[in-house]
């Protein structure tokens, strides 16, 4: 086979071959993927840049207190929930890659309906997440990840629209014993604009049970509008990143329930205050 | 290894399950091993004209399980390896055969090896399917996780059982020291597993909607462990698998394979009926396997054991270089086709650029 010398420091030669080279790679399977699943490579290639899209053309999201990350090692990154499909988890990810010079991959603890489910679980593991578990949010965050848990689950996702940026109950506060066994510091951050994006009106509780799902979700635009109300409103978003909460010296309570609640709550209150104070930021959810 | 018996090595080496490959060169080591006295093949079945080169040195005893009561007593055996347990069954039995020879081969021999006043040692094979699977289940599975639902395979619930057996005999002789080895499932190129017969087909079917993570260890580590498990003390239960993953539409298309995606509904009713007509090949255990994957921690076993097996993708790569007949896309060709569309572009571009 006779190779062609490429055309020097041609921009459009370099990408056509690069591009290639991804597709033979992909269709040889001469790819890393890591214990839990994920697939950096697809991440960063495929997943990432059409959530890039959405992020900031579409949402036009803005974001505060990258300074509030750790600029390396293992942090629990705690957010509300809202927006009837859990796209502020997707969005958070973008936050963090591009909050990082080289990028760093945001770890996601998901409901175990998603891991249940054909494809949206193997789309999930592929971009990093993993079943909430304490298992592997304790060793995500003893090999230096960056964990984002939502411990309202879905009783935030699944919240009318009456009720938005009220933050539900935060479970069991299992994310706090995770964070105080590993050592690692507690990142709140507060997400506004999810619940704009998919205003749930309504839950029809009959139809859910009967398709297992934890709600039935009708918005502004589903189920009438058939696959197209999919598309979420283009809201404006704002993200926070709160000042970290260290565990370390709390590091002995991990199984005391009082000391995980009053974190757990301390938690819960910081995000609340954050988010309300984004409200003011944003008069209009969908200018700006 | 030395030649100076160490503390730890065994005087008399029962080996069960000497027919088949893996056992037969376990026994086939240990008998090579200076430090070692003798080693006694124990196996119901005889062994194959195949398998038997493998066996020099190994003292063989054909024995039912039920006359292995005497038999280990008697040879005054110190160390026994149970190596017996099998995932897939041999075609000339049949599913009560099997389970007979997995659970009751394990119950008749741990009865036996309670009558053994001289036993030191008790090495288990058992595998990863002890985990079962549950879409729950943590993404790594580590030596003290529980499995959370009782696995619908056969012979996952066997090995359940199993362990359970070898748990209540470490609980009445504390003095033997016990070790169980979980196995991911065995690959390399002299492997023959319902696992390598899958990946060897030219279409390979996977469930629709589902891309689990497998691991693998290769026969040759697996070799090695067994050996080290019986000559050294290790007590304790340990993971056996190559570290990494590989997913198994990655392994699919490293085989250069094509996979065919089939719901995951039609698999399971076709397991029940595998089941139900007798028919071999496919099980809930492989179902399970390729709907939840299975990924193991080996840190206990890299720990104590000292030995780090090679790694899932390399197993794998072993296993396929042994099985290039089966390929559909090969690596070179991709590769080629790669080359030659980029130097047709290049070519287009440059005369269109010569024209202008």
């Amino acid at each position: 086979m006779s190779e062609i010398a490429p055309p020097p420091g041609d921009l459009w030669d370099q990408r056509v071959a690069a591009g290639l080279a991804f597709l033979r790679g992909r269709l040889t399977g001469d790819y890393e993927v890591d214990e839990f699943g994920f697939d950096p490579q697809l991440s960063d290639h495929v997943f990432q840049p059409m959530l890039r899209f959405l992020y900031h053309h579409w949402f036009r999201t803005e974001v505060r207190g990258v300074e509030h990350l750790p600029e390396k090692g293992a942090a629990l990154v705690v957010a509300n929930h809202s927006g009837t499909i859990a796209l502020d988890a997707l969005m958070l990810s973008v936050a963090i890659n591009e909050a990082y010079p080289v990028g760093r991959n945001l770890r996601l603890l998901g409901a175990d309906l998603v891991f249940r489910t054909p494809i949206l679980s193997e789309l999930a593991r592929k971009s990093g997440a993993t079943v909430a578990c304490h298992a592997d949010a304790e060793r995500l965050l003893e090999t230096g990840r960056l964990v984002s848990v939502f411990p309202e689950g879905f009783k935030g996702v699944g919240k009318g629209y009456l009720q938005r940026y009220r933050l539900q109950r935060f479970g069991r506060g299992g994310f706090v014993s995770a964070a105080l066994r590993t050592g690692q510091p507690i990142v709140p951050v507060a997400i506004v604009g999810a619940e704009e994006a998919y205003p749930m009106l309504a839950d029809i509780q009959p139809l859910a049970r009967l398709l297992g799902l934890p709600y039935f979700p009708v918005t502004p635009t589903f189920p009438w509008l058939g696959p197209l109300g999919l598309l979420p409103l283009p809201s404006k978003w704002l993200i926070e990143f709160c000042p970290p909460i260290p565990t370390d010296e709390l590091a002995g309570h991990a199984d005391d329930p009082m000391a995980v609640f009053d974190l757990a709550d301390q938690v819960r209150e910081t995000i609340q205050v954050a988010v309300r104070q984004l409200l003011t930021q944003r008069p209009d959810p969908f200018g700006g | 290894m030395t030649a100076a018996p160490t503390p730890g090595s065994p005087g008399v080496v029962v080996v069960t399950g000497v027919s088949r490959f893996l056992a037969a060169t376990v026994a086939g080591r240990l008998a090579a091993d200076p430090s070692v006295g003798r080693v006694i093949g124990l196996d119901s079945v005889a062994v194959p004209d195949a398998v038997a080169p493998l066996l020099r040195g190994v003292e063989r005893i054909s024995a039912d399980e039920r006359d292995a009561a005497s038999a280990i007593a008697d040879l005054g055996a110190t160390a026994v390896a149970h190596l017996a347990i099998t995932a897939a069954p041999d075609r000339t039995d049949d599913d009560g055969v099997h389970k007979e020879r997995n659970i009751i081969g394990t119950m008749r021999l741990l009865a036996a090896c309670q009558q053994a006043p001289g036993l030191r040692k008790l090495v288990v094979r058992s595998s990863t399917a002890a985990y079962g699977a549950s879409f729950r289940d943590p993404a790594v599975f580590t030596e003290e996780t529980e499995p959370r639902a009782v696995p619908r395979g056969g012979f996952a619930r066997d090995i359940l059982d199993i362990e359970g057996y070898v748990r209540g005999f470490c609980r009445r002789r504390p003095d033997v020291v016990g070790t169980v080895l979980r196995f991911a499932p065995v690959i390399g190129s002299a492997a023959n597993t319902t696992l390598t017969r899958y990946f060897s087909s030219p279409l390979v079917p996977t469930v629709f909607g589902r891309d689990p993570r497998l691991q693998f260890v290769h026969l040759d580590d697996a070799i090695e462990v067994l050996v080290r498990a019986v000559t050294g003390d290790h007590p304790g239960t340990f993971n056996v698998a190559g570290p990494g993953v590989l997913t198994l539409s990655q392994a699919i298309r490293r085989a250069g394979r094509i996979g065919v995606p089939v719901w995951e509904g039609g698999l399971s009713a076709a397991a029940a009926l595998a089941r139900g007509l007798d028919l071999r090949g496919f099980s809930f255990d492989q179902l399970d396997l390729f709907v939840h994957g299975r990924v193991v921690d080996t840190d206990r076993l890299i720990a104590e054991f000292g030995f780090q097996p090679r790694s899932t993708a390399e197993a794998f790569d072993d296993f396929i270089s042994a099985h290039r007949g089966g390929t559909v896309i090969p690596a070179a060709q991709v590769a080629a086709a790669e080359q030659a569309i980029l130097d047709g572009i290049r070519q287009a571009r440059r005369a269109r650029s010569g024209h202008v």
